[in-house]
């Protein structure tokens, strides 16, 4: 992630600026005063669950829909209202949105063409974007009906480079692509994003995905915005419980005060927290899997946070292990790389614990 | 690897038990039985022996008419290329002439007022459209010629039209009735659904996503058009073209009510063959001449024109 610093300090001026942006649909608030700042050059992604207003988010930002309130702007000028087609500035559409009358030369040489560029010189610009996305040359004449998804999505790349965009935005287009082609997909348009050096603006619903690609991701619910910051600050520092579960699989225990240190609500076994905060009476402790570990009798005497319970189950995530364990009527999970597994059997009583440093306690 | 043995060896053992089976049957006789009782034969006859008794045989009748003398009703008197001898020489290119410029005429004004329309109705009115649609389909349900008569009463001389543009206006058209153009407005008024409704599919198959990307990628309402939206709506707007174009062509009442005898259009020339002259072997060859014609220009326009590659599966 030290890669991704020097790219952070480029730039003092945002090339892209929200201030206090919102949008209604009726009385229906979708999107609510989203302030951000895109800096030329950066992978910037935003995440949220489905209804968080992300996908209104950047209609907005293309020019699709209006904004109801606050302002957008480039590099300093406002383009509220500019149409879609007088911005600098195109996207990469969920559906793709690929042209099915015309060829794969056709498709990336439109937005020349649109402009007025002659066809031979929109040839060379179009075979140079197939090669630069290392789709075949004769893959020109070919109609984009018969392209693979994965041929498919470089195409679609291909047009909206061929845009020469100032921002170029993604909505999801790797949603509906099958996992390994969506990895190889997410890693060469990190790779195409350091080719180009464009400012890229993703949204997404997989924070995996945020996290493997972006210099900084925005994390949205409701409509506003959580947390934005580097994969590493969103990682370790989230800001709030929905981010820590957005982030993957957690345990989530609902604690209230007692004294110095904390209890559990549902079965009122005390545990120790990181530091409260102050003014602290109830919230939600945050253990990720990983951080559990299962405590045998002389080794664990010094761990404050101990639970007991039964190995009910074992799942294989590949390099590691996830096992699942009942402590009364609740389940926790714990994770340990496959050299580290446990070695008893289903049904065993175990004891898991953790270090109160590497929990996170949350109030919301 | 198994299974593709297993696979091979399957279809080998299918192969021999058909060769058993066929050479069992053995005859001519035998293999139609067994293709007619296949599902497809089987299902298709009834429809295949109805057409072939409906559509071709009095087709075939009539080219069959159209090859004996003049003004006989026998067929087994010899064969004459007279009739279309006689349709050359006389002056019938003149109907043939004022039907395909009208129907060429009907089919140029119905695009320029259906794509508005279909447009609209898919893109604009939302479920309005259907309200519309249902207005538009109402009138099909009263017959042509009351519709045209109800055109009558609007245009002829004192009418509704003319009485009113005289009263409020003072202007004077009472002369519009028994002209060219009451025959092109009562073309395009009758034939205006089988235009429109061909077009409205052809609109509605174009995605507003597909829209949004070429307006995001910077083009012009222009541009929006003539590169996303007429290519992919063609198939609509040629289906259309070519319906009202037939339909045009074969027309006779509009010609008849609405232009008076201004203009006589083919269908007339054989309809009065067949009735007034009792001349059936000359309605019978310019029937003929009529139907490979028209068909000769579809042919024209359909194979310079790939659907396939259209609609993008090419």
């Amino acid at each position: 992630m030290d890669m991704a610093a020097p790219r952070e300090t480029q730039s003092e001026s945002p090339i892209l600026r929200l201030q206090s942006v919102d949008k209604l649909f009726g009385d229906f608030v979708a999107v609510e005063r989203v302030d951000l700042d895109i800096r030329e050059g950066e992978f910037f992604t935003i995440v949220g669950p489905s209804g968080s207003g992300k996908t209104t988010l950047i209609r907005m930002l293309v020019g699709m829909d209006k904004p109801s309130g606050g302002d957008i702007l480039l590099r300093g000028r406002r383009i509220n209202d500019v149409p879609a087609n007088k911005r600098p500035t195109c996207m990469v559409f969920q559906s793709l949105a690929l042209f099915p009358h015309k060829s794969v030369g056709q498709n990336i040489e439109f937005p020349l063409k649109i402009r007025g560029v002659p066809p031979a010189e929109r040839r060379e610009r179009a075979e140079q974007l197939l090669r630069q996305l290392h789709l075949p040359l004769d893959y020109h004449r070919k109609p984009v009906g018969q392209c693979s998804g994965g041929e498919q999505q470089r195409v679609a790349l291909a047009r909206a480079l061929a845009f020469d965009p100032e921002i170029l935005f993604f909505d999801e287009p790797l949603s509906a692509i099958d996992y390994r082609l969506r990895k190889a997909l997410e890693k060469e348009l990190k790779d195409i994003h350091r080719e180009t050096g464009k400012t890229f603006v993703y949204i997404t619903h997989s924070l995996e995905e945020a996290m493997v690609m972006s210099d900084r991701i925005a994390i949205m619910r409701g409509g506003r915005i959580v947390q934005v910051g580097t994969p590493d600050e969103i990682y370790n520092r989230p800001r709030n419980r929905f981010v820590s579960e957005f982030m993957g699989e957690v345990n989530v225990i609902e604690v209230e005060r007692a004294g110095e240190r904390l209890r559990d609500t549902a079965t009122g076994t005390e545990l120790v927290g990181p530091h409260l905060p102050e003014g602290f009476r109830h919230g939600f402790l945050v253990v990720r899997p990983e951080t559990f570990r299962f405590l045998d009798g002389a080794g664990g005497a010094a761990t404050p946070n101990r639970l007991e319970g039964t190995l009910y189950n074992e799942y294989s995530l590949g390099s590691r292990l996830q096992y699942q364990v009942r402590v009364g009527a609740s389940v926790f999970l714990v994770e340990k790389l496959r050299e580290q597994r446990y070695l008893g059997q289903l049904d065993d009583r175990v004891t898991i614990g953790w270090d109160p440093a590497e929990a996170m306690l949350f109030e919301e | 690897m198994a299974l593709d043995t297993d696979a091979r060896s399957l279809e080998s053992e299918l192969e021999d038990s058909g060769h058993a089976r066929r050479a069992q049957a053995g005859g001519a006789a035998a293999r139609l039985g067994a293709w007619v009782k296949q599902p497809g034969p089987l299902l298709g006859g009834p429809l295949m022996l109805f057409l072939a008794l409906g559509f071709v045989g009095p087709l075939l009748l009539v080219a069959a008419f159209s090859l004996i003398p003049p003004k006989t009703f026998d067929l087994s008197g010899g064969w004459t290329t007279q009739n279309y001898v006689d349709i050359v020489t006389e002056s019938y290119w003149i109907s043939f002439a004022w039907s395909f410029g009208l129907a060429a005429v009907t089919v140029v004004c119905l695009l320029a007022v259906c794509y508005p329309l279909a447009y609209a109705m898919t893109k604009v009115f939302g479920r309005a459209a259907s309200l519309l649609t249902l207005l538009l389909v109402i009138p099909l349900f009263v017959s042509e010629n009351i519709r045209l008569f109800g055109w009558v009463l609007s245009l002829v001389k004192g009418g509704v039209l003319p009485g009113a543009a005289d009263l409020w206006l003072g202007i004077d058209i009472s002369g519009l009735l028994y002209t060219v153009p009451a025959i092109v407005l009562g073309l395009v008024y009758v034939y205006l659904p089988f235009m429109l409704f061909p077009m409205v599919l052809g609109l509605s198959m174009v995605p507003d996503r597909l829209r949004e990307a070429a307006i995001d990628l910077g083009a012009s309402r222009w541009q929006l058009f003539r590169e996303v939206e007429l290519p992919l709506a063609m198939p609509g707007i040629l289906i259309g073209c070519l319906l009202t174009f037939i339909l045009a062509l074969g027309s006779l009442a509009e010609s008849k009510i609405l232009g008076g005898s201004v203009v006589v259009m083919i269908a007339d020339d054989i309809e009065s063959a067949f009735t007034f002259a009792q001349n059936w072997p000359k309605g019978a060859a310019l029937s003929v001449l009529l139907m490979v014609l028209a068909g000769g220009l579809i042919f024209a326009v359909l194979s310079r024109l790939d659907l396939d590659k259209i609609l993008g599966r090419g």
